[in-house]
């Protein structure tokens, strides 16, 4: 389903992916692991476009589509959903608002009729209801005054509400206490854990894996992947630390 | 009797478009008087017109205890100056929330004098401005804080978003103070859309001009907030904002 392969990207003419291969088929939930600095931000910042990073060699498809050669509101329509690491503040934009135009805007591009308001809103708070969100908090501009834990839950009622194929999740345990942990790892199973669905899971820390069982893990060290395993490889991680495990 | 014809010599007017203002200077150069009376409170919305050339000319004066609150757009094609004297006897206040919203060549400016009259005024001054094409936006904020007017506290926030080189913002707050406990607080800023915003908008489906046009919204549209009406005014907001994104 996403296939990279040989990927090179740098920011600002550092090189900081260095030749990754990766291929997560549909219906499986990979991890990514890896000690800071080693490129997970970067490799996720790259599959979903942000300007800056540019792409210096190999490729990455999606469904067997050129990832790359789209720009970032056409691989959300095209079902790539990015969850952030530091979810980004919009003040004087409600959350409605801002994800009823992302949504539509969505619609628009794959030919599907736009939701109404009332619609949308209904759709909304079902959706943050069951990630346990305070519906009011739609009301308030986006990630303004949330906490750290809110912000995360937040991404995760977005990923209800968008539906995409496939996420690339950027630690998004960080900042977590442990409730919430629990609904933000059940938000991923419910939402992603499909046949026809994918998701990649970037994450430093084995705790999240707990509730969201990974099929496969993968080290990425120095902007390359330098091992794959089974979800046991993960505990291995946790037990031995990055440098000892993938030595 | 008209008043004189101003000069850009005058600081007040060091911005203005003279020139277009000059055929019209008549019908607008007197002055309207509002009288908020002690403990009383008036909220005002200003929309613009369709006229090339607007001027609003307004002098409040804020009784003891007395609100005024103006929420004001400024988007004239040509040339829209809102001037506004106001003046807070002790324990008023007044809030003026205001936007300019340019394109081609016109300009748009504010230019304040509020004067601080009696003990414990407030004044809070908020303006944002949206220019592209060559289009100036101003704000020349004078605050007075009179001999005896202890407990003022005036506070002036400007920022604004140039969408293109061409486009200009002045800012220029004034503060002539008298008395020696007082709070004047004055900040201003003139930026480009942050990309992380755009880039967050655009990862979730909008293309790069919806985007752009809801993150200035957000800008914008934060004014009217606390207006007890702000359908009005959010709506012609919006639309001073899609001709020019």
């Amino acid at each position: 389903m996403l296939d990279i392969a040989n990927l090179h990207a740098s920011v600002a003419g550092k090189p900081i992916l260095n030749g990754v291969t990766l291929d997560v088929p549909a219906g499986e939930i990979h991890a990514i692991m890896g000690p800071n600095g080693s490129g997970k931000s970067t490799l996720a910042y790259v599959l979903a476009g942000r300007p800056g990073y540019s792409v210096t060699d190999g490729s990455a498809r999606f469904e067997g589509r050129d990832l790359l050669a789209m720009e970032p509101h056409e691989r959300a329509a095209a079902g790539l959903f990015l969850g952030f690491q530091y979810p980004v503040e919009i003040p004087g934009i409600s959350y409605l608002q801002f994800l009823r135009e992302s949504l539509n805007s969505q619609r628009r591009g794959r030919g599907e009729a736009e939701l109404s308001g009332g619609e949308f809103i209904k759709f909304a708070r079902s959706q943050a209801a069951l990630l346990g969100m305070d519906t009011e908090m739609l009301k308030r501009p986006v990630n303004v005054g949330f906490s750290g834990g809110e912000k995360k839950r937040a991404e995760m009622v977005q990923m209800g509400i968008m539906q995409p194929k496939f996420a690339v999740l950027d630690e998004t345990d960080s900042g977590l206490d442990i409730d919430a942990l629990k609904a933000v790892g059940a938000g991923i199973n419910r939402i992603m854990r499909a046949a026809d669905k994918g998701v990649l899971l970037i994450t430093h820390y084995q705790r999240l894996l707990d509730y969201v069982e990974p099929d496969r893990v993968h080290v990425l060290t120095h902007g390359e992947i330098v091992r794959s395993g089974g979800p046991e490889l993960a505990r291995e991680l946790e037990r031995e630390g990055y440098a000892e495990a993938a030595a | 009797m008209t008043a004189p014809f101003p000069s850009r010599k005058q600081e007040e007017w060091r911005y203005a478009d003279l020139e277009s203002l000059k055929p019209v200077w008549e019908q607008f150069a007197a002055p309207v008087t509002l009288t908020v009376g002690d403990g009383e409170e008036l909220e005002e919305i200003w929309l613009p017109v369709s006229d090339d050339v607007q001027l609003r000319r307004v002098q409040l004066a804020l009784g003891s205890g007395a609100k005024g609150r103006i929420f004001a757009l400024n988007a004239a094609p040509v040339y829209g100056r809102i001037e506004l004297e106001i003046s807070l006897e002790d324990g008023a206040e007044f809030e003026l929330f205001g936007a300019n919203i340019g394109t081609g060549l016109s300009t748009n400016e504010f230019a304040t004098n509020v004067r601080h009259l009696g003990i414990g005024g407030r004044s809070r001054q908020t303006i944002r401005s949206v220019l592209n094409g060559n289009a100036v936006g101003s704000y020349l904020g004078k605050v007075e804080v009179a001999r005896g007017a202890q407990k003022t506290d005036a506070e002036q926030s400007v920022k604004a978003m140039l969408l293109d080189r061409g486009a200009t913002a002045n800012c220029k707050p004034e503060l002539e103070i008298f008395a020696d406990d007082v709070k004047c607080t004055h900040g201003a800023s003139v930026g480009e859309l942050d990309p992380i915003q755009l880039f967050y908008a655009e990862s979730r489906g909008m293309n790069p001009a919806t985007a752009r046009a809801l993150l200035l919204e957000g800008f914008v549209m934060g004014l009217w907030d606390t207006a007890k009406q702000p359908e009005t005014i959010g709506e012609a907001a919006r639309q001073s904002l899609r001709r020019i994104v």
